[in-house]
């Protein structure tokens, strides 16, 4: 399918600018950029192209695959002009770090807390990073693909008694 | 108290509170996650001087189900039943849009009959969500006889859908590829009478709130948001439309036949909770209408695609054909392939914008499904818009920005 | 309570206090707001106009542990959530009894994972369970008049 034409004309200046690499699905323009840039991309698509709402920020996990191991994926939403961009992030290895764009889009402060809760990417120049969905004590990063979904066994009547010992009751 | 104290001023959280608190200037008061008036599992830490609120800082994640992890360990159709349970108050709304997201990743035909049908439900549905806030908004500013009121118009339209699917709030009526079995006959009557009796109910419900001096002196003024703000936060839905822009995703970048339903989208200048009290009650004028013009132009024809690929046969064939026989199985024990590609699928929700971004990975089950809730998203604007205020001021801010803590924890 | 330690088993007038002491507690049984997810939606719905839980003795729900005696827990209860759960049982003064309403609360319901607790009655003991996803307000009705029967069927010897 085709891109709108105001939409190519700011994908290819993305390319042009910074590196960034284009791409399209059932007609949905995606852009690949650096994570060393993207608080410049961003910069530049508020600024010069319009595009003044963050509308959702999250990312997928590729592991076993360690490069890269995530994808950020940014979704700008030019209000005015009702276009919508895809920006993908690559990032390697176990503990990477990407630069906050809380000072672009102040939006993106909860969904970065949001990632480095569930996937444990560091964000550097964050005003606030903490635990946001999990208890402040939790030990690893749910939503990774190596963290097991924690389900409990399920009693069938020849393991009834098993599971019941095991089961944690309250003490009154 | 000194409790809270203590965990407030460790080291990490310092930075969040001023420096008045700790020297004891002002009072750190936790509105804890059970809270008559928080809509749900919320904790709001509050710096208070006096009655006036210096600060607030949102504490969410009690109610953290892990259903995006859930979804990946099931296939595409059985994965639609975790949906329903994130915002609780719009079932079918997230059944829309996640049956738009994976007829979108498989690039799956729905017939106009079952588009026509889901437009008519998420409408309805819509209604119902706006009166559940009418009733608890009112009865967090003491006006109790609406909540009653409330409740009792949203069981007409529980009864709807309790006669189309069988169960009153998590349905899973819309499946990928159309609807899941088609409209009783009882079903046209039962819509009419509501599309009969609810503007009269919604004329009951202005006239004792719209113009009521004590309603107008709790809501006018507070909370105001510009529409810059609003933007910039990622405000969408009622909040921002009541700020005084008209944007709403059902006329700009239209799904499931919505292009065809003459609507107008409600707006109102001012940014205050009263403004966004008066857009929510004439965005379920305008349901009613686009209710209407759908169940009077509703297409005959098949209420599901039939592309085998993706949807189960019906039960019927299942004695007479070998094909269906082997579709049926493959389909409920491994599930449809999709593509190693993903889609980002937005809807207008009764909070804003919902969106689902669905990754497939070439086999039957989600890779990834990460849900953009409006109620997250909204809820950051919070301590912004609730600098200054009394502390019942807060509670009618909270009523007003419509949160759902399904929506906003997952 | 002293005087069934001094009077000991006088027949009719023990027997007689027993049945006033249940009967009361189970006609005016406060419940606490303890809505969490879906469930509380039906929980108000069931307290609302069409399906009246006021008829039950049940007029008010009371937002504070200390003044009320049923906790209806409504809702999944996440990890985040299970000790302040456990601090509002602990805050309510006895006698006490707790309805676990809907699938997600008596057994972890359709989520079998790392953020759910599988099941209230790892962490409160339950006296009766209300099963549905959402149940309806009708099967919260007859869950919590089963309550009401146990309550009634309670003996001298348990809370002396």
């Amino acid at each position: 399918m085709q891109l709108d034409s105001t939409l190519n004309a700011i994908v290819s200046d993305l390319e042009t600018a910074f590196g960034a690499r284009p791409g399209e699905f059932r007609g949905r323009a995606r852009v690949i950029v650096a994570p060393e840039r993207i608080v410049e991309v961003a910069r530049t698509l508020r600024d010069k192209h319009g595009f003044d709402m963050l509308a959702a920020l999250s990312a997928v996990d590729y592991w076993p695959q360690r490069e890269p191991r995530f994808h950020v994926v940014y979704e700008f939403k030019a209000v005015a002009k009702k276009l919508r961009l895809e920006i993908r992030v690559p990032l390697n290895g176990d503990e990477p770090e990407l630069d906050s764009v809380t000072s672009v889009f102040p939006n993106a402060n909860w969904h970065e807390r949001e990632l480095w809760d569930m996937f444990g990417l560091k964000i550097k120049n964050h005003p606030d990073l903490r635990r946001i969905l999990m208890p402040e004590d939790w030990v690893g990063h749910p939503l990774r693909k190596d963290y097991p979904l924690g389900y409990e066994e399920v009693q069938f009547s020849f393991n009834f008694e098993d599971i019941d010992k095991r089961k944690p009751r309250p003490k009154d | 108290m000194s409790l809270q104290q203590v965990e407030i001023t460790s080291e990490e959280l310092r930075h969040l509170v001023s420096n008045r608190a700790i020297e004891g200037e002002t009072v750190l008061l936790n509105m804890g996650p059970q809270h008559p008036s928080t809509h749900g599992v919320l904790r709001l830490l509050l710096e208070l001087d006096g009655e006036i609120v210096v600060n607030c800082i949102p504490d969410i994640g009690f109610l953290h189900t892990g259903i995006e992890k859930n979804i990946e360990a099931k296939t595409y159709e059985k994965a639609e039943v975790m949906t329903d349970r994130l915002d609780y108050l719009n079932t079918m709304g997230n059944n829309l849009v996640y049956c738009l997201a994976v007829e979108k990743l498989v690039d799956l035909d729905v017939p106009a009959r079952a588009q026509a049908v889901r437009v008519i439900f998420t409408e309805l549905q819509r209604i119902s969500s706006h009166l559940v806030w009418l009733g608890t908004a009112a009865l967090d500013l003491a006006a109790m006889s609406v909540f009653l009121y409330c409740f009792r118009e949203r069981e007409r339209i529980l009864d709807v859908m309790e006669m189309c699917s069988g169960q009153r709030m998590m349905t899973t009526y819309f499946r990928p590829g159309g609807l899941w079995r088609d409209l009783p006959p009882e079903f046209e009557d039962a819509v009419r009478g509501i599309l009969n009796d609810f503007p009269k109910r919604i004329d009951e419900y202005e006239g004792l709130l719209t113009n009521n001096p004590i309603f107008i002196d709790r809501t006018k003024g507070i909370g105001k948001l510009s529409v810059a703000d609003g933007i910039a936060w990622g405000v969408t839905g009622p909040s921002l439309r009541g700020s005084g822009l008209a944007y709403d995703l059902r006329k700009e970048e239209p799904y499931s036949g919505y292009e065809q339903y003459e609507f107008d989208v409600a707006t109102a200048d001012g940014g205050d909770v009263y403004t966004r009290y008066l857009v929510r009650m004439e965005e379920m004028r305008q349901s009613l209408r686009i209710v209407k013009q759908a169940l009077d132009k509703l297409p005959s024809g098949p209420f599901r695609s039939n592309n085998r690929k993706f949807v189960p046969p019906p039960r019927a064939e299942l004695g007479t054909s070998m094909e269906a026989v082997i579709h049926h199985f493959k389909l409920w024990t491994e599930g449809f392939p999709a593509p190693k590609e993903s889609v980002y699928v937005p809807v207008e929700s009764p909070r804003g914008e919902l969106g689902v971004l669905l990754e497939g990975d070439g086999g039957p089950k989600p890779y990834r499904c990460y849900w953009r809730t409006p109620s997250f998203v909204n809820l950051q604007v919070l301590p912004l818009l609730s600098k200054g205020v009394f502390v019942a001021d807060l509670v009618a801010i909270i009523g007003s920005i419509d949160i759902v803590l399904g929506d906003a924890d997952r | 309570m002293g005087l069934e330690q001094k009077l000991g088993n006088m027949g009719i007038v023990t027997t007689t206090l027993e049945n006033v002491v249940n009967w009361s507690r189970a006609n005016a049984m406060w419940p606490m707001l303890f809505g969490l997810a879906c469930c509380a939606i039906e929980m108000m719905g069931a307290q609302a106009s069409n399906y009246d839980l006021s008829r039950f003795g049940m007029e008010l729900m009371r937002p504070s542990p200390r003044q009320s005696d049923l906790m209806i827990v409504a809702g999944r209860v996440s990890r985040k959530m299970a000790p302040v759960l456990r601090r509002l049982y602990d805050q309510m003064p006895a006698p006490k009894w707790v309805v676990s309403m809907g699938d997600c609360a008596s057994c972890g319901g359709v989520y079998n994972n790392y953020a759910i607790v599988q099941g209230v009655d790892e962490i409160v003991p339950v006296d009766v369970y209300v099963a549905g996803c959402p149940p309806r307000p009708e099967a919260l009705i007859h869950g919590i008049m089963t309550l009401h029967e146990k309550v009634k069927a309670e003996k001298l010897k348990e809370w002396a």
